[in-house]
């Protein structure tokens, strides 16, 4: 298996949706390829990181505000 | 998703019990929907719109829209997919207008030089999370998605940060499952070697 026949997998092989004879020959490529290896770890960190990390915070003040705003309009309605 | 046991054996999805009370005009049910799902809609807006006054309008455009269209909510796609279908679109508008002239699609496929193929191949080590406070890593995660083409963007945060099926991303934006899944790729690929510059840089630094 070359590392772009890897890459074409990636996506399936970080979300678990990889059969298990694929799995198996994903498997044997990192065995034999540190580069893919690194591939796979710090995507999957990349995706973790921007799950766990609140980048856009909606801070309370505003919350309160908009959702005054929104009930407002929609008694109008 | 939690779920409650109705008489027969299918199960309700609790959205659907408040979308059903706020159909018949009870407000507090539909506040109930507010509030389970303003924080989403804004960090949507955001991502879209890159602009802090853009998302706050289309927090309150979406959810109105969403409130005035309930009847045509149908009850076998979830409550929430369809709120951020509506984002989704709303958003796009407001990023339309702002940038008259300028081409706003998520339709069209992009095609950026930055390819595929991982470059910066340095493993990161120590832990970027062990590197940087709360606020400086939020500031790294902002400028590196915010370099993405807007199509690509889109796609990562509905189904890595949203936590959307392919399907639904696919449904939502109106593309083909396997565009979403390529836009996907790629679109992880670029994060991942933006962000290895950064860490790569800081862990040198910190090795001085």
């Amino acid at each position: 298996m070359t590392c772009s026949e890897f890459l074409a997998q990636l996506d399936d092989l970080l979300d678990n949706e990889v059969a298990a004879p694929l799995r198996a020959d994903l498997e044997e490529h990192l065995r034999g390829c540190e580069h893919c290896v690194v591939t796979l770890n710090t995507t999957r960190k990349t995706i973790e990181i921007y799950r766990t990390h609140e980048i856009y915070e909606l801070p309370n003040e505003l919350r309160e505000r908009l959702e005054t705003a929104i009930l407002a309009k929609c008694r109008k309605c | 998703m939690p779920t409650i046991q109705s008489s027969g054996t299918e199960e309700v999805h609790p959205d659907l019990l408040l979308v059903n009370q706020a159909r018949e005009g009870d407000v507090q049910a539909f506040e109930k929907l507010v509030r389970q799902y303003d924080r989403q809609v804004f960090r949507i807006a955001q991502h879209i719109t890159q602009n802090r006054e853009d998302a706050e309008d289309v927090v309150q455009d979406a959810f109105l829209k969403a409130y005035e269209k309930l009847d045509q909510f149908q009850g076998n796609s979830k409550f929430y997919t369809w709120l951020v279908r509506i984002t989704v679109n709303e958003a796009l508008m407001r990023l339309r207008k702002r940038r008259t002239g300028k081409m706003v699609s998520i339709d069209e496929d992009v095609e950026t030089e930055e390819g595929s193929m991982p470059r910066d191949l340095a493993d990161w080590s120590p832990d970027p999370e062990a590197l940087y406070g709360q606020s400086e890593m939020a500031e790294i995660l902002r400028k590196t998605i915010q370099g993405l083409p807007a199509g690509f963007r889109v796609v990562f945060v509905l189904r890595d940060v949203e936590g959307l099926s392919t399907e639904e991303t696919a449904e939502t934006l109106g593309l083909s499952v396997p565009a979403v899944k390529s836009r996907l790729l790629r679109a992880r690929l670029q994060l991942r070697e933006r962000l290895s510059r950064y860490f790569r840089d800081r862990s040198k630094e910190g090795a001085k």
